[in-house]
């Protein structure tokens, strides 16, 4: 494995780590933009500019875009989250040249009125899915009251309002704000020629102008607040609860997460033996989601709602029982074991790594190779998962339930 | 794209195949019993999936929880399903605990304890996860499709009934380990970092002296045409279509998964060409190819909101029917380039090639390499292709919708 970066006149940084055995090559455009860059009334605007990506370019139409990821066999796709937009492929490396060419274009797209008007009956379609599954509601609607007044608040679809109210001209704004050289990063994983990527790219997009996209951080001011929501076709009752964390900068993280699979993990942890073994709930997890700033301990519960209340008081009182139930060195070891060979298992493929690469990279300005990161896992001291667990029940909290009655 | 595959079958039947991948860390190994649903009596729909859940409840020299425990220490991805004819158990792990795990594998499936204290919150585990796909209207409307399209035997699902679950007693798990977790008709297939003959020796030492009944013959599976529509008080509307093509042990097998492609493999496939990008209707729409046994099935999904879900099948089925008009040289050269692609790619992980290797014995008795199955594809042609679409035209139409409002379908009958 060789690990490479540079950065272009015009900002764009391109990194890539090399494996001159691997089968495939993984290429893709990390754009630091997301929902948490939009403003309210726009909200919605990054997720659906994202859709609006693959619908062409000045050089190529949205026929043309779909045939062309086709043609090289690709295994292509985009997801947009709070906090970045991610557009990727995988090919052999044969390819490298027509993939780079063709992803490179896409990031400076048409943006026609009439795909705009199709793509947003697609974009309704996806909210008017998510709104059909009760769980989904209860996340964004617990991000909302969170995370209050501060911008991860927002919706990453946006609402059916906002949605229908964007116009083709403010995307464009937006695109051009968000989507200068110095706001993406071009990785890449597997086998790669990189000198080649490094000079294509460079004449690709000599003329992309820089700009100043910045984020605005902050520290979200919380307060407790328990919010049950109605849905009356739901026949479970799902319970979400978010308490802070540390962030993807933090390096309070490793221990965090530990903590997270040995109380909540989906098999073998605390809540698995006591209420997912035994029948008495479908899912019982706690897990972790990581923001720039901030970040969140967020715990789940999906049970018949007969069951809620119940369920509910034991898990409170697992997460409460740091002093009682300490964690023990066996825990420790089972966690760090089942997250390290995860990770390994994982990273065989050139598509799995590029997110690690990427979001490494951007996230933190940092290269680690797999092995590397692992160790962070194993360098964790039982006493200070033992302190974060017992302050675990001293957080602010915010709940969201949901089901089928009030 | 060089490839070794070994196959050798024990004095009790038992399948053992395996494919190299020393470029690999990890291995991953799939084992396939001949215990599906099919097998349950009909008033213990949900009895094979329960058995496999006391399986792994306690086994040999490990207690229910020692088996996870192990398993997590030793770092092993695992899953285990249940489907109507087979019951599976796959891990992952690094190269270097092969033997542990396939060691606590082999317990799981021989020497299970069927803990009478575990039986009910294995039942109360089922039941949850019965009542939970309510609330997943797309999955319902499969699990309602397959119910319609193959019956009250090969349509079961594997999540079993509420009455068959509840019924359910720790003999009839017994019983039906007894009866089915047999050698004959099992396989197990690894891929990745591993040596064949220690493999092999590793094999029958844990499964060597395994003893059972033969493989079962069954009936021929058929589809029965219909359509059904279930009230849900919900914004989409959820579609889920079938009808006849060959199924994957037939010899033109790929000429019916290459109109598939045309049909979905890809962002330029036609449904998602005609039905999203064009209309805007959906944002899901995807159609797969389908076997059970002997009979084959094209399937199709697509959710949209209910004032355009009328329009959505309608122009789903045309397209589907469209194919008839022709093959453009373009599309077949995207689909060849997309398999060859993925046949490449299926080099990157252990896990989807033991699983494949195991689901091509189970099928066809053998494993096709990659060099046979790209000379295949690459002999397909628009014309190949359109004469299999005359022999074998969409015919035996299932349709379930799930959503407030039923659909018109005018191919129901035909």
């Amino acid at each position: 494995m060789q690990f490479h970066n540079q950065v272009l006149d015009n900002g764009l940084e391109i990194i890539a780590e090399v494996n001159k055995e691997a089968f495939s090559q993984s290429l893709g455009y990390f754009v630091k933009t997301g929902s948490r860059d939009e403003s309210p009334e726009m909200a919605g605007v990054s997720h659906f500019l994202e859709h609006m990506m693959f619908k062409g370019t000045p050089n190529r139409s949205a026929v043309d875009v779909n045939r062309e990821l086709d043609d090289l066999g690709s295994q292509s796709n985009a997801y947009t989250s709070e906090e970045q937009t991610v557009y990727y492929m995988s090919v052999l490396p044969e390819n490298q040249n027509a993939a780079l060419d063709l992803l490179t274009d896409m990031m400076r797209p048409a943006l026609r009125d009439e795909d705009f008007q199709t793509e947003r009956q697609v974009i309704l379609e996806e909210i008017a899915m998510y709104d059909d599954q009760p769980p989904y509601g209860a996340m964004e609607r617990a991000m909302e009251v969170y995370f209050r007044e501060h911008p991860l608040a927002r919706r990453v679809l946006g609402t059916r309002e906002t949605v229908a109210a964007l116009d083709p001209e403010s995307m464009r704004a937006y695109h051009e704000a968000r989507y200068a050289p110095n706001n993406l990063t071009l990785v890449a994983t597997g086998a790669v020629d990189f000198d080649a990527l490094v000079q294509s790219v460079e004449k690709m997009t000599k003329h992309w102008k820089p700009s100043s996209s910045a984020r605005s951080l902050r520290s979200p001011s919380i307060e407790s607040e328990e919010v049950a929501m109605v849905h009356p076709p739901a026949t479970q009752q799902y319970t979400l609860q978010y308490s802070p964390g540390p962030g993807y900068c933090d390096e309070r993280r490793y221990v965090t997460r530990i903590l997270a699979s040995i109380l909540g993990d989906d098999s073998g942890s605390r809540l698995f033996w006591e209420l997912v073994d035994t029948g008495l709930a479908e899912s019982a997890a706690v897990f972790t989601q990581e923001f720039e700033e901030c970040g969140l301990i967020c715990t789940f519960l999906a049970c018949a709602p007969e069951q809620q209340e119940e369920n509910w008081e034991a898990i409170r009182n697992t997460l409460a029982s740091g002093k009682q139930n300490p964690i023990t060195e066996r825990e420790m070891e089972l966690a760090k074991n089942k997250i390290c060979a995860g990770m390994i298992l994982g990273s065989e493929r050139p598509s799995n790594r590029l997110f690690s690469v990427g979001n490494a990279w951007t996230f933190r300005r940092k290269y680690e190779t797999i092995q590397a990161a692992t160790k962070h896992y194993q360098a964790v001291r039982s006493e200070d998962v033992q302190e974060e667990f017992e302050k675990l029940s001293d957080r602010k909290q915010v709940t969201v339930s949901v089901g089928p009655e009030a | 794209m060089q490839q070794k595959v070994f196959e050798h079958r024990l004095p009790n039947g038992m399948v053992v195949l395996g494919e190299p991948m020393p470029w690999l860390e990890s291995v991953a190994f799939s084992i396939l019993l001949p215990a599906g649903t099919h097998h349950e009596p009909s008033n213990r729909l949900g009895l094979s999936g329960m058995t496999l859940e006391m399986c792994q409840r306690g086994s040999g020299p490990w207690s229910s929880r020692d088996v996870v425990e192990q398993l997590d220490f030793l770092g092993v991805e695992r899953s285990s399903s249940v489907t109507t004819f087979h019951t599976s158990l796959s891990m992952a792990a690094m190269a270097s605990v092969l033997e542990p795990t396939l060691e606590i594998a082999a317990t799981i499936i021989r020497e299970p304890h069927f803990p009478d204290d575990e039986l009910e919150e294995a039942r109360q585990s089922a039941l949850l996860e019965l009542a939970s796909i309510e609330d997943d209207p797309a999955q319902k409307c499969f699990k309602e499709l397959k119910r319609l399209r193959f019956g009250d035997v090969y349509g079961r699902s594997s999540l079993g009934s509420q009455e068959g679950l509840e019924e359910t007693t720790l003999d009839d798990c017994k019983k039906f380990h007894a009866n089915h977790y047999h050698p004959d008709g099992a396989i197990i297939s690894l891929a990745g970092n591993f040596q064949w003959d220690s493999f092999l020796k590793l094999v029958e030492r844990l499964f060597g002296d395994w003893t059972g009944n033969p493989k079962q013959a069954h009936a021929k599976v058929v589809s029965i045409p219909g359509s059904s529509h279930l009230k849900h008080d919900s914004q989409q509307t959820h579609i889920a279509i079938a009808y006849d093509a060959v199924s994957y042990n037939h010899p033109e097998y790929y000429q019916s998964r290459g109109l598939v492609g045309i049909l979905s493999d890809g962002m330029s496939s036609r449904l998602f060409s005609e039905v999203r990008e064009k209309r805007g209707l959906v944002y899901s729409v995807s159609a797969s190819s389908h076997s059970l046994d002997d009979c084959g099935s094209v399937l199709c999904y697509a959710g949209t909101t209910a004032p355009r879900a009328q329009e959505t099948l309608d122009v789903t089925v045309q397209t589907i029917l469209e194919l008839e008009k022709g093959i453009e040289p373009d599309e077949l050269k995207r689909l060849k380039s997309r398999v060859r692609t993925s046949l490449v790619m299926e080099q990157e992980s252990s896990s989807s090639r033991s699983s494949q290797m195991a689901y091509d014995w189970a099928y066809l008795g053998r494993v096709p390499t990659r060099k046979e199955l790209l000379s295949t594809i690459d002999a397909l042609t628009c014309e190949s292709l359109i004469e299999h679409y005359s022999k074998f035209r969409p015919k035996s139409w299932s349709l379930v919708t799930i959503g407030p409002e039923p659909l018109e379908f005018a191919n129901a009958v035909s």
